[in-house]
């Protein structure tokens, strides 16, 4: 065994932390360029006020959290054992003040963002609709195993891990499930997330403001191929969306009872397939199959 | 007539799969080389006796340490395979895993980490440090603590059984989520043997915070009153108190669960009136609660140590005290958090989210407390201290990400996605696993004997700092890039992949980490001569457990002492020692039938999942049998005399002050990991040479 | 109150710890009921087309049983002053009447659960039904292992007499006995009172 006394040299040892915490910051920098960071890049009107408030609640924590970090390593620095200087008052008893302050700080700030957390959860409540002049869409969204069937009521379409939206519209998706366990609807950047439940209709609300094509998937494990439930979002003007809905209702593919029991047939990966004249009452067929035995479960708000 | 005699067992629930082939082969090996082992040293009788058996706390917090240990191994594989599999399946490329395979994997990971790491870390820091804290000889009752031990054991045995019998665990998520956890979507027996492991090990979890409860309330020495308390029995008062409350619950939820599987009830299935949405809501009742009950003990371990290393008292123990409570309260008010996103309107989202930012008060308090602490104190750069510091920082981002996800239409974007996954696992790594291995670290003296290696130990600090700091950072950036967790194959045009594969990284760095803690538990032994604690007291401790010999004798205290004030052995080495006197001391005898119970249970467990009717009687009569001759066996004392304490006093001075004067006071410091290996291959290589392993 | 290391008050520091124990035990037998009541009452609408509790219930029948298994805890009162006096007859007797009485109670429940079943109402017909019969039939489950507590109990009384640890035996069965009682009263007005609201 060596003689060498082993010294932990703290100098050292800030520097370190210090240089590496900055490199693990600008290694994650420079990986991100390019990408797409969805909840940093909205693309719908919901994702962008969700992306303000969650700016805002950081900033508000970080007012705290810096200071109070800093005080933490500080104190461990300064009041090192080698360190002479520094005062040592084993026996030191707070007063009043100081307890009320220790409290004080945190409820303030837990007080502050719980005020604007309120109003801004009725606010961007799923289920609310989204004000605007332009006229509502409503889609009607079952989540089988394990893809995502698309039914638009008004057009007697259907699409299959597809759906196109025009931008400035309020979108109004019903979220249900067929013979599925629960599953997740969620378009990163065009908003939230929202449950898909057998037997429950569930009302999301989301509106795109920029086109393009936005990725979708099931957030909520779901069976063995909840990884390929994803589906393609495309964003598009309102001409442009008109005349693909005339071109999927002139479609030979036809959503029929027949077709609808090949979907409930378990798959995975499915490519994106595009159907006309869906049977009408689909939807509600869907649902009626789960409601028959719940007492009064058929809506949320 | 084969259904009758063994259920659903066939030749199909033999191993055939490679994962199942290498861990049934694995474990079978390590069974032999350690009964092999056992054998050549002829120690069965003694570990039977010396520690199967035993009802010592003492003993059995150390068996939970070793239990917990090979379970962090095992559930830290299934961390490496999620690591890599995530790394490499992108594109065209599948990974090595299938889909479900990756989903059993993770659903292990949770259950395993939660339950038997966590769980086993706490209850056997507990186990060994509590009654030493309060200046009491043993937990209440000493059976329902063998019993709590071996139900454990059987959970974990049970939760690893499918490698064996099976071939498949549970792919729903750690919590079996409804309906998927359901016969329709599960028809395996993955499920069946999750929930009977959960089950089995929760059972232990209530009988053992009954007991802790008990112990902390009627058995702190006289002149201890609660506001004396050391801060780590409170933290495990305030842990254990929400276990009992909450741990009924999952006790009842299983069982439901379980009906649903078994007797086609309907609970939570799909059809005939079944609730999905009930499972969540009972399944986190319970599982909120649960990850405060994992993470008081470690606050109270963190205000010890802060405390000692600062030289100086916890600024005001109210605050800290009034804040865990705080924290215990409001646990049980949060639980709708963990799901937002099923779509209860505004209000009810909006009441839990305030309810969970308001936990941020008290927590945030603790951390003030801690830091007034440390001003004007004198600050030593232990070990233990490190994991503090290191617990601050991550903590306190975990803290905020978690108050993020309290806001609603935040959690909206960031429910399930790696954001999420990143939080809790810093909570629980930074938080929960930093103060078992402060804790640990802090008493390693007292229970060992020895110090442990500080330079080592260092390494290990920051190979598990660096390492999670590589890990998870990628995951929040992968969670705010719109990235979801538990999927075992993503495009290639998502640009997650370089954050995969420095998670991997990381992990491999967290691996080195957990290896050098191995490595620095086996060097102290190597150096135990130069390392060895005599005074009992190597930090200058402030409560009784410092008091005692380390390790303390079977009996704790030859004398309970008396308390006249907070951090009562400070007080004690200020106002001097007091004077020995001997008295009769009553001890528990061993006792087999918590390992006879435990056995019962574990085969009623595996008759329910099996389907084996005779088996599950005959095990429920074993249960009842077993319990009815313990709880009528009124012979469950002896007694220590007052000259047999004083013999036994005598030899163990005798016995230090032997270690003492051999004592290694040379200047050579803590072995370096170099060191280490040197006297490893050195050791190994006189081996072959003398031919030695020829006795073996 | 803390143990000191003195002979008789060990005693009574054992039994108070053990006595406390139990408390705390049964709150967490309690916890596990509230989740079944929780669960019941969720799901006690969901008939799946099926009867209802207003159509199956018998309300002379669950008065009957409470009445029984009130009376049953007044004897098991008795039973345990009579065991606090050192009377080990009388504890015999007493008990033996709460044992009958238990029976008396079990066997109703059972004749109920076996009606049902009959007409095809079973516990996997609908969500109401499995959580009717879970709960009331865990109520049952522990009345059952109270009995045989009760038997076992009075085995070793015959054998051993009435010491103190007898004694502190029978004051958990009858704390154990009363719960029972408790929950039960709960269970009649939940289920089957409110059935008829």
């Amino acid at each position: 065994m060596t003689k060498r006394r082993y010294k932990f040299s703290q100098g050292r040892t800030i520097g370190l932390t210090l240089l590496g915490l900055v490199s693990l910051g600008l290694l994650t920098s420079v990986m991100l360029r390019g990408n797409d960071v969805a909840l940093f890049m909205p693309k719908g009107s919901i994702a962008r006020e969700q992306h303000s408030l969650m700016m805002f609640a950081v900033a508000l924590m970080l007012v705290v959290a810096i200071p109070t970090l800093i005080i933490f390593y500080f104190f461990a620095w300064r009041y090192r054992e080698s360190n002479n200087k520094a005062t040592y008052e084993p026996n030191v008893s707070h007063g009043k003040f100081f307890v009320l302050s220790l409290w004080l700080i945190p409820s303030v700030i837990v007080l502050t963002l719980a005020h604007t957390m309120w109003p801004a959860t009725h606010k961007l409540d799923p289920h609310r609709s989204i004000a605007s002049d332009a006229k509502p869409l409503t889609i009607q969204v079952v989540a089988l195993r394990w893809k995502w069937l698309f039914i638009y009521p008004e057009q007697s379409i259907a699409t299959v891990n597809f759906v196109q939206v025009p931008i400035g519209t309020p979108i109004q998706f019903e979220l249900t499930a067929d013979e599925t366990p629960m599953s997740s609807f969620w378009i990163p950047q065009l908003g939230g997330q929202l449950y898909a439940m057998t037997g429950h209709a569930n009302r999301l609300n989301l509106m795109a403001d920029t086109q393009g094509d936005y990725t979708g998937r099931s957030a909520e494990i779901n069976g063995a191929g909840f990884a390929g439930m994803k589906f393609i979002a495309r964003a598009s003007s309102k001409e442009d969306f008109d005349l693909w809905v005339q071109k999927v209702q002139l479609s030979s593919n036809v959503l029929n009872t027949g077709e609808y029991e090949k979907l409930l047939k378990p798959s995975e990966n499915n490519p994106a397939n595009l159907y006309s004249v869906a049977q009408p009452d689909l939807y509600d067929t869907v649902l009626m199959k789960y409601s028959g035995s719940h007492r009064n479960h058929t809506e949320h708000e | 007539m084969k259904e009758l005699l063994i259920g659903k067992l066939g030749w199909e629930s033999l191993p055939h799969e490679w994962f199942t082939i290498g861990a049934a082969v694995t474990f079978i090996a390590m069974g032999l080389v350690v009964a092999l082992v056992i054998t050549r040293l002829k120690r069965w009788k003694w570990l039977w006796k010396e520690w199967l058996t035993s009802v010592d706390p003492k003993k059995i917090g150390i068996m939970y340490f070793i239990v917990a240990g090979l379970m962090l191994l095992r559930g830290g594989l299934d961390a490496i395979m999620i690591w890599v599999q995530q790394a490499l399946s992108t594109g065209s490329s599948q990974g090595f895993l299938t889909a479900d395979h990756f989903q059993q994997i993770f659903t292990a990971h949770g259950n395993i980490m939660v339950f038997f790491v966590a769980m086993g870390f706490v209850s056997g820091l507990i186990n060994y440090i509590v009654p030493l804290q309060i200046g009491a000889r043993d937990l209440a009752s000493p059976f329902l603590n063998t019993l709590g031990f071996w139900l454990y054991v059987a959970g974990v045995i049970m939760v690893n059984m499918f490698f064996l019998l099976g071939g498949e665990y549970a792919a729903t998520g750690w919590l079996g989520v409804a309906p998927l956890s359901g016969r329709e979507f599960s028809p395996g027996v993955g499920v069946d043997y999750m929930i009977w492991s959960l089950q089995i090990s929760g059972i232990g979890t209530t009988l053992g915070a009954i007991n802790f409860i008990m112990t902390i309330l009627r058995m702190r020495a006289p002149g201890m009153t609660l506001k004396k308390m050391p801060l780590f029995t409170w933290g495990s008062l305030c842990s254990m108190i929400m276990a009992v409350t909450v741990f009924p619950l999952l006790t009842a939820t299983l069982f439901l669960l379980f009906f649903d599987r078994y007797f086609g009830t309907h609970f939570f299935t799909t059809t005939a009136g079944g609730d999905p949405m009930m499972y969540t809501n009972l399944i986190w009742m319970w599982g909120h609660p649960e990850v405060y009950i994992l993470m008081l003990p470690s606050f109270g371990i963190f205000s010890e140590v802060v405390s000692t290393f600062s030289r100086k008292r916890i600024a005001s123990y109210t605050s800290n005290v009034v804040g865990m409570i705080g924290v215990s309260l409001f646990a049980l008010s949060v639980w709708l958090h963990h799901f937002f996103t099923m779509g209860a309107g505004a209000n009810v989202n909006a009441f839990f989210g305030l309810m969970t930012m308001v936990i941020a008060i008290p927590t945030t308090v603790l951390v003030f407390t801690w830091i007034a602490t440390m001003y004007r104190g004198r600050i030593r750069f232990t070990t233990p201290m490190l994991w503090f510091l290191g617990f601050v920082g991550l903590f306190s981002v975990g803290g905020m990400t978690g108050v993020l996800l309290a806001v609603p239409p935040a959690d909206f974007q960031l429910h399930n996605s790696l954001f999420l996954v990143a939080h809790f696992h810093t909570m629980v790594i930074g938080g929960v696993l930093f103060g078992i291995f402060a804790g640990i670290a802090y008493w390693f003296p007292k229970i060992a004997g020895i110090r442990l290696n500080e330079r080592i130990g260092k390494y290990a600090f920051w190979c598990w700092l660096i390492g999670f700091l590589m890990a998870f950072t990628p995951l929040y950036v992968l969670g705010i890039m719109g990235a979801t967790r538990r999927l075992n194959h993503y495009d290639a045009s998502t640009g997650w992949r370089p954050f995969f594969i420095m998670a991997l990284v990381g992990g491999i760095i967290i691996m080195v980490g957990v290896a050098l803690q191995f490595v620095q538990i086996i060097a102290s032994f190597i150096q135990r001569r130069q390392l060895i604690d005599v005074t009992g007291d190597p930090w200058d401790g402030p409560s009784l457990e410092w008091s005692t010999a380390s390790p303390p004798p079977s009996y704790n205290f030859t004398v309970i002492p008396q308390v006249a004030s907070r951090d009562a052995y400070w007080e004690m080495k200020q106002q001097g020692l007091p004077e020995h006197t001997f008295e009769d001391i009553h001890m528990p005898k061993n006792t087999a039938s918590g390992i006879y119970i435990s056995v019962f249970a574990f085969l009623a467990g595996f008759g329910f999942v099996w389907n084996i009717v005779w088996l599950i009687i005959a095990s429920i009569l074993g249960i009842i049998i077993c319990v009815i001759a313990r709880t009528f066996n009124e012979e469950t004392e002896y007694t220590l005399t007052a000259e047999e304490v004083e013999k036994l006093e005598s030899a163990r001075i005798k016995r230090a002050l032997a270690a003492h004067a051999s004592k290694d006071e040379g200047s050579a410091g803590d072995m370096g990991l170099l060191e280490f290996v040197q006297v490893v291959i050195k050791w190994a290589l006189d081996v072959v040479k003398s031919k030695r392993w020829r006795s073996w | 109150m803390v143990a000191a290391n003195k002979e008789m008050s060990h005693e009574a520091a054992a039994n108070d710890r053990v006595m406390f124990g139990f408390w705390v035990y049964l709150m967490t037998d309690l916890l596990m009921f509230t989740v079944l009541f929780a669960v019941y009452a969720v799901l006690h609408g969901n008939t799946a087309g099926g009867p209802s509790g207003r159509e199956l219930f018998s309300l002379p029948l669950a008065l009957t049983e409470t009445l029984i298994l009130l009376t049953s805890s007044l004897t098991c009162g008795i039973g345990m002053i009579a065991a606090r006096r050192g009377s080990k007859k009388q504890v015999l007797v007493w008990f033996s009447i709460t044992f009958v009485l238990g029976l008396a109670f079990f066997g109703l429940e059972m004749k109920e659960f076996a009606e049902f079943i009959h007409e095809g109402h079973t516990l996997q017909s609908s969500a109401f039904l499995s959580s009717f019969f879970t709960l009331v039939g865990t109520h049952g489950l522990h009345i059952i292992s109270g009995l045989l507590w009760i038997v076992i109990t009075l085995a070793f009384v015959l054998k051993r007499g009435l010491n103190p640890h007898m004694i502190r035996k029978l004051g958990l069965l009858s704390l154990y006995w009363h719960f029972l009682d408790i929950v039960w009263i709960f269970i009649f007005t939940v289920v089957y009172l409110m059935a008829f609201v």
